[in-house]
């Protein structure tokens, strides 16, 4: 045998056993041992073909901007008291600026003053208001309105990852996609509403007082006294399941917030069976909720979440510790969701849902089943058209389209691509047109041999004539699936995976391995008549 | 076996201008169904919106589970069966307002008091946004675009630019016949369809570029003969190959229709209809380009 020769069987064969080494873990889950599995993963299979969530979520970056403002604008309300600077009124005006009325213009420099100290990265502005007063505009420099985009996407991301990572599953991915947007897949999630439910919570959680003296028709109405507003408690009877609402007016003034929680767990109250969430603030939370349990005894302190009140109730002494307890009428998934959403902490801005595909384990299982099935009939009925038309050298190419199937498999999990249904698709289309080299190869061949070439000549012709029309049929179908692959998203990408995938293992079977089955055939030996 | 004799020899290039006449006849019937329906039928990928896929248990009629759904959840759903049983079907609606993220356990509190508590199963749902629409639909068109621009620079490299505009005019043909094909038949245009359409793209070429080589190959050898003769020559000499390609491919393609599943027909059809047009603009279109450019570009260079 030429050296040549060995050379490249020596060359195929390490591809043979490559592959081999690298789909066993796709094909036999179980009975490997532990050093293959580790080596190799099996194939990744996309959620449309496992089951599972695709999310797309964007951050209401503009939100961020405004509750930081507003947090701006209480402190500044009471430093200018700490302070004693006389002013009109303070308020945060469309959106970006937060306007403090003044009367006089050494208040005016009093104000600028202390903005300049305290929040260096606030711009100033003024303005004559109507009726004399001087009206002091100020808002973010657009860099630090960038920042704050930013910090709150990634925040978000981050509480995002808290959330899903207490969820229980797998293999969950978690991404910052442009700008805004973060995208979150949940392969094998059992119970999509619940998922959405979790993630989508802003949970922010808020004590506020319940404002007693209003009165609540009154309220309801429209008529509120100034820095109170009317919420909701939602209750759900234990025994009918009916949900009721029922209004309350609190004080806008937060009392104490969420951040300063070291902890939330859900424990059962055994009195009545029923669960609750046991939340335990860090030290200043816990000294912050002592001063204002001490200062309102006897008065109800609201738990808000997300603008919902879930109890309200009394504060009957002066609580020090630091820990208090969320009672509502919970089932134990709530109260479990609930003290996931606690501890992963707030999201900085609500997130809204741009997109979501979910694909049921079921469909997902069909999905895969009629996919190999159509790739098997489809490479099924090549085989036999190769076969019965070219006899021989039919067998030869079935050879290479074998090779092509089992290195296309291989080379998705070397690459740790992942298999979704266009994907199969693609691999179906490639069966047909895997042949397609050897096709061009093989009529080449017969042209040769009908104008008289000896077998050895006119399989070294065919080969040589052919080779440059394959390589440019499958450099431009290449660029093609390249593009696909750069830009396209989901589905399209998958597609274009296998589809790059299974070009070059086509051009690799046809030119190479059915070359190399050819010398082997014709080494040493007068071959009169080719069988093609 | 052979299907096509060696020295077969049939007048492709004569019948062409029966082809273009045929070519033009069928995209002006499909530009035309896209003008009576108002554009593409964009799928929720495209279009914004939600698709919910639910099997029931028993069987049961897209009007039993409007009436169950339409008082209490959505106003505008359409449904329809979804393969061959009578117990799948697809939701569609238009609504896509993250408002409505509770739109699956809505469905589901609709369909259960109808059809039992757990016998309805939710298999698949899409919610896309207008906005994240409108995005795929751009990066779609652009996907394609930059397709042809990179194919037209190597084919310009590697040939000549004539083959160039004759292979980019060959696939806008086919691309074009497979838009009017889904229109015709009410076939929705998402996203997978958009990796069909490049995959028609790379298919077409893959025939058109064979055919080309054959013609680069024999103007050098029979240089004398003029242009429409070695065209013609070159098609009958590739012609058992394209017969053989087109027909393995349009084998699995066909079994990916039929066996395919619910999910992947659509991608199937655009295949299916993209290999029989691919094949046919390689030897119709393609090529009879090359003798039209020449035949221009000779006029013009005549006193």
């Amino acid at each position: 045998m030429s050296n040549s020769i060995k050379l490249r069987g020596l060359l195929v064969l390490f591809c043979l056993v490559l592959s081999v080494l690298a789909l066993g873990p796709t094909l036999m889950k179980d009975s490997l041992p532990n050093w293959w599995k580790n080596a190799f993963d099996p194939i990744h299979l996309g959620l449309d073909l496992q089951g599972g969530m695709h999310l797309v979520l964007g951050v209401e970056v503009d939100k961020a901007v405004e509750s930081r403002l507003d947090s701006v604008v209480d402190q500044t309300e009471s430093l200018l008291r700490d302070e004693d600077v006389i002013f009109k009124r303070i308020e945060r005006k469309s959106d970006d600026r937060m306007v403090i009325t003044v009367y006089d213009a050494d208040a005016g420099a009093e104000v600028d003053a202390l903005i300049q100290e305290n929040f260096p990265n606030l711009e100033p502005m003024t303005l004559d208001a109507s009726g004399g007063y001087i009206e002091k505009n100020y808002r973010f420099s657009d860099q630090e309105i960038a920042n704050i985009k930013d910090y709150a996407v990634r925040q978000a991301l981050e509480t995002m990852r808290n959330r899903v990572d207490q969820f229980g599953l797998s293999e969950p991915v978690l991404q910052r996609q442009s700008d805004n947007r973060i995208l979150i897949q949940l392969p094998g999630v059992k119970d999509p509403q619940r998922a959405i439910d979790l993630l989508g919570k802003t949970a922010r959680l808020e004590f506020k007082m319940v404002d007693e003296s209003a009165d609540i028709q009154q309220a309801l109405q429209g008529n509120l006294k100034p820095g109170t507003k009317v919420l909701y408690e939602h209750r759900v009877d234990p025994m009918t399941k009916k949900a009721t609402e029922n209004p309350l007016v609190v004080f806008e003034k937060t009392a104490l917030t969420g951040d300063l929680l070291a902890d939330a767990q859900v424990r059962i109250d055994t009195r009545f069976n029923e669960p609750y969430v046991a939340i335990e603030f860090n030290a200043v939370g816990a000294q912050r909720f002592d001063q204002i349990t001490a200062a309102n005894v006897g008065k109800r302190m609201a738990i808000v979440l997300d603008d919902t009140i879930y109890s309200a109730p009394n504060i009957r002494e002066r609580i020090s510790g630091g820990s208090a307890q969320i009672s509502g009428s919970f089932t134990e998934q709530e109260a479990t969701d609930l003290a996931i959403v606690l501890r992963a902490g707030s999201l900085p801005a609500p997130v809204k849902i741009l997109e979501d595909r979910t694909v049921g384990p079921s469909l997902g299982h069909d999905s895969i089943s009629k996919g190999v099935n159509s790739v098997v009939i489809g490479a099924v009925l090549v085989v036999l058209m190769m076969l019965l038309y070219y006899r021989g050298a039919g067998l030869v190419a079935n050879v290479a389209l074998a090779l092509n199937l089992l290195f296309i498999m291989a080379m998705l999990t070397l690459f740790k691509a992942t298999l979704t249904l266009p994907g199969l698709a693609g691999i179906v289309l490639t069966v047909g047109m895997a042949v397609d080299a050897n096709v061009l190869i093989f009529e080449r061949v017969r042209e040769e041999l009908r104008h008289g070439k000896s077998a050895r000549v006119a399989i070294d012709a065919g080969f040589a004539k052919a080779f440059v029309t394959i390589v440019d049929a499958n450099i431009t179908t290449l660029i093609a699936a390249l593009v696909l692959f750069q830009f396209g998203t989901g589905p399209v990408k998958g597609f274009a995976v296998t589809l790059s995938v299974g070009i070059i293992a086509s051009m690799f079977t046809a030119i190479f391995v059915s070359r190399l089955i050819f010398d082997l055939v014709l080494e040493g030996r007068q071959v009169k008549k080719l069988s093609i | 076996m052979q299907l096509i004799k060696p020295d077969i020899n049939v007048d492709f290039v004569g019948k062409r201008n029966m082809a273009f006449v045929l070519s033009i006849v069928l995209i002006l019937i499909g530009i035309g169904s896209l003008i009576v329906k108002g554009g593409p039928n964009y799928g929720v990928d495209f279009a914004g919106g939600t698709l919910v896929q639910v099997r029931f248990e028993q069987n049961t009629t897209a009007g039993e589970i409007k009436k169950a759904l339409i008082p209490n959840v959505l106003d505008n759903a359409t449904v329809q069966q979804f393969g061959d049983d009578a117990n799948e079907y697809l939701i569609r609606a238009q609504e896509s307002d993250s408002g409505l993220q509770g739109l699956r356990s809505q469905i589901l509190d609709a369909l259960e008091p109808v059809y039992g508590a757990g016998t309805v199963d939710m298999r698949r749902i899409e919610m896309v946004g207008p906005q994240v629409g409108q995005e795929l639909r751009k990066q779609g068109l652009m996907a394609i675009l930059y397709a042809m621009i990179g194919i037209l620079a190597y084919i310009t490299w590697r040939f000549e630019f004539r083959f160039a505009v004759g292979a980019i005019v060959a696939l806008v043909h086919d691309v074009l016949l497979t838009l009017g094909a889904f229109s015709l038949f009410g076939k929705e245009i998402d996203l997978p369809i958009i990796a069909a359409f490049l995959a028609i793209i790379g298919y077409s070429l893959n025939d058109t570029i064979i055919v080309y080589d054959r013609i680069r190959e024999n103007m050098g050898k029979y240089h004398g003969s003029g242009v429409p003769l070695t065209v013609n020559r070159s098609i009958n000499e590739t012609l058992s190959r394209t017969i053989l390609t087109s027909g393995t491919t349009l084998l699995v393609v066909l079994a990916l229709f039929l066996f395919g599943g619910g999910v992947i027909h659509n991608f199937a059809f655009a295949l299916l209809i993209g290999v029989l047009v691919g094949t046919y603009s390689s030897i119709f279109v393609a090529s009879p380009i090359l003798i039209a450019w020449q035949e221009k570009t000779a006029g013009k260079s005549a006193p």
